[in-house]
């Protein structure tokens, strides 16, 4: 059986194919193409711009794909595309081209819940089989547990997004989008010293970011270390290394301090949800997706808190944890596998959809 | 994989004869049984080890920040009047057992004898699911009465700790203790139903705060039906009963069972549709 994965909640358009052979062996991945729109630093990615980018990559994308898996059209079982959550623009391009190629192809559509795929292809990649889930994205922060078909929410954000905060933040510093603004953000924290104090939001399994990102906004105003100039003075000092290093000790922050500091606090945050969960549900695997979960920080805290609980942590690399189109095959074909089909007629999208509202048919 | 072990005890807890024993073990605490001063008077021993995954500072600010944030909240409970374990001593810069290192924090409280609601509705639900063809219904009425009896207890427990000014954050009923009276015979009735004579005592203030908001008050009440309905299918029917207990504890009841009203409307998250 062979499904093709059309995603773009967002602002990657990713197009993958999977092959889940007939005999049973493991599900084998053919292509995963994706293609990021990135927006200038200091800006996020506009609706109507990504949706642009996505409308007109996507016919190149489905071509590269189908080339690169070395399948035809005919092979091709059915079309799974994202139903949402998501941004509403990019998700329509999306939807109108997994309709043209349906009714093209004459193939059905299975329409996905994005964090289902996310998890789906953690569970396929990594071999965890019943672990708890945390799903930290720049759209989503979730913590979820499998319990009778439904994949259930324990803890969440109950305001913005973990990435969010953190791509929002890497606006102010005008740090640079590409490849991704929480990759810069990382990158720069590993420069980071000293730790300034932040608010540290925690409700029992839920969590709050956006009182963080004020104060750290407030702290790179007051030091003076937004803004371009900034940004630019910084790339210059990575240019000739030699200066900067041990000047700045127990003074006036720096920005790698800053980045350092906000990562800290917010993993923290998520490493202790995500344990509350693990001890509510008595679970000892925990499953890291979505595109904050290749920060490698994140994954080694949460490495230590797992085996001081005596489980241990799986996570993926960039590959599978970015958003992808193969997660949206791979959960479309394990729904697909249970008779389960988007009508032509039912084939919306939607931005909000959550993860307990899928029902799990295909596990027990 | 190797066995997990629970972090060493802070000083002086790891030579102290008996050595306290593990009771339960949350994500943040555990709880031990130990002895203070004295061998013949026990006591609750909450440890809150240190977390290595943090970063050494915010380690410390977030350990010392919650575990005296509990024990303001008891003290302060317990110049009010409320049933909840007194507090004996506390260390927020506990010392691990290697090299005096930082070893998290602890708290002492005062022991509480007895069982918690959640085994005594256990029990009885259990009991009452045996027994239920051989109850004519004045029995079935009688045993529905005390658990009606029990729920109006805890309700009213609930109003005068919120009416102290501190809302608890995670009420359930394994934070809900019933300690047997004073004197009051303890022979379980004849019947062999669990008794539920006694004081309702609430435990674990890990999640507490003071406030006297109608909106924080009515999310405990909420939380805790929500944990009644999950766990307690047969009792949850009568938790009107709670709720009238509540009713009649403190002045501020009836505004903040209104915003009840509105909590479960909307349950405590947003509904993200629309």
């Amino acid at each position: 059986m062979i499904a093709i994965g059309m995603e773009g909640s967002a602002n990657k358009l990713g197009i993958g194919i999977m092959l889940h052979p007939k005999d049973g062996s493991p599900p084998q991945v053919l292509a995963n193409i994706r293609h990021t729109y990135v927006s200038p630093p200091g800006e996020g990615f506009l609706p109507k711009d990504t949706a642009r980018h996505h409308r007109s990559w996507v016919v190149k994308l489905v071509k590269q794909a189908l080339k690169e898996a070395k399948v035809t059209v005919d092979d091709v079982d059915c079309i799974c595309f994202t139903k949402g959550p998501g941004m509403g623009a990019p998700l329509q391009s999306v939807v109108i081209a997994a309709r043209m190629l349906s009714l093209l192809w004459g193939k059905e559509l299975v329409g996905v819940n994005h964090c289902v795929g996310h998890i789906e292809m953690g569970r396929l990649i990594t071999g965890a089989t019943n672990p708890v889930v945390l799903y930290v994205s720049g759209g989503n922060t979730q913590v979820i547990a499998y319990s009778s078909q439904r994949y259930r929410i324990f803890g969440e954000t109950l305001d913005m997004a973990v990435g969010n905060c953190l791509d929002r933040f890497a606006r102010t510093l005008h740090i640079s989008n590409d490849p991704a603004p929480g990759y810069n953000i990382e990158q720069l924290a590993k420069q980071g010293k000293q730790l300034v104090d932040l608010p540290y939001v925690v409700k029992g399994m839920d969590c709050s970011f956006s009182g963080i990102l004020a104060a750290i906004d407030g702290l790179a105003k007051q030091w003076g270390l937004g803004g371009e100039e900034k940004a630019r003075e910084d790339e210059q000092k990575t240019a000739d290394s030699t200066t900067a290093a041990d000047e700045s000790l127990e003074s006036k922050p720096t920005r790698a301090d800053l980045c350092f500091s906000l990562q800290e606090t917010v993993f923290s945050m998520l490493v202790e949800i995500t344990e509350r969960a693990m001890a509510h549900v008595g679970s000892k695997q925990v499953l890291i997706v979505g595109g904050v979960g290749s920060n490698e920080r994140l994954q080694e805290m949460m490495g230590i808190m797992a085996r001081d609980r005596g489980g241990s942590v799986y996570a993926t690399d960039e590959r599978f944890c970015i958003d992808n189109g193969i997660m949206i095959a791979q959960a479309g074909m394990l729904a697909y596998g249970t008779g389960f089909r988007t009508p032509l007629s039912e084939s919306t999208c939607t931005q909000r959809f959550r993860t307990d509202e899928v029902f799990v048919k295909w596990r027990d | 994989m190797e066995e997990f072990k629970p972090p060493p005890l802070p000083s002086p807890f790891n030579n102290t004869t008996p050595p306290p024993a593990l009771l339960t073990q949350g994500a943040e605490a555990h709880l031990y049984k130990t002895i203070s001063l004295n061998p013949s008077i026990p006591a609750a021993l909450k440890v809150r080890p240190s977390k290595p995954y943090r970063h050494p500072i915010l380690d410390r600010r977030l350990t010392r920040q919650r575990i005296t944030s509990e024990a303001r909240c008891l003290a302060k409970l317990i110049r009010e009047g409320v049933s909840v374990p007194a507090v004996l001593a506390l260390d927020w810069e506990g010392h691990g057992g290697t090299e005096g290192g930082w070893g998290g924090a602890w708290l002492m409280m005062e022991w509480i004898d007895g069982p918690v609601v959640r085994v005594v509705l256990e029990q009885w639900e259990a009991w009452m699911k045996q027994n239920q063809g051989s109850l004519d219904s004045s029995q079935i009425e009688n045993e529905e009465a005390r658990v009606r009896g029990l729920l109006r207890k805890m309700g009213s427990a609930i109003g005068v700790l919120h009416k102290a000014g501190v809302v608890h954050g995670d009420l359930t009923t394994s934070n809900l203790m019933l300690r047997p009276s004073a004197g009051a015979s303890d022979a379980v009735d004849g019947t062999g139903s669990p008794s539920m004579e006694g004081d309702v005592v609430l435990i674990d203030f890990g999640l507490a705060s003071q406030s006297n908001q109608d909106e924080d008050r009515a999310v405990d009440l909420y939380v805790l039906e929500r944990a009644i309905g999950s766990t307690h299918p047969r009792s949850e029917p009568m938790f009107g009963e709670l709720i009238m207990g509540y009713r009649d504890s403190y002045k501020g009841a009836v505004s903040a069972l209104k915003r009840l009203e509105d909590v479960r409307m909307r349950g405590r998250k947003r509904s993200m549709l629309g």
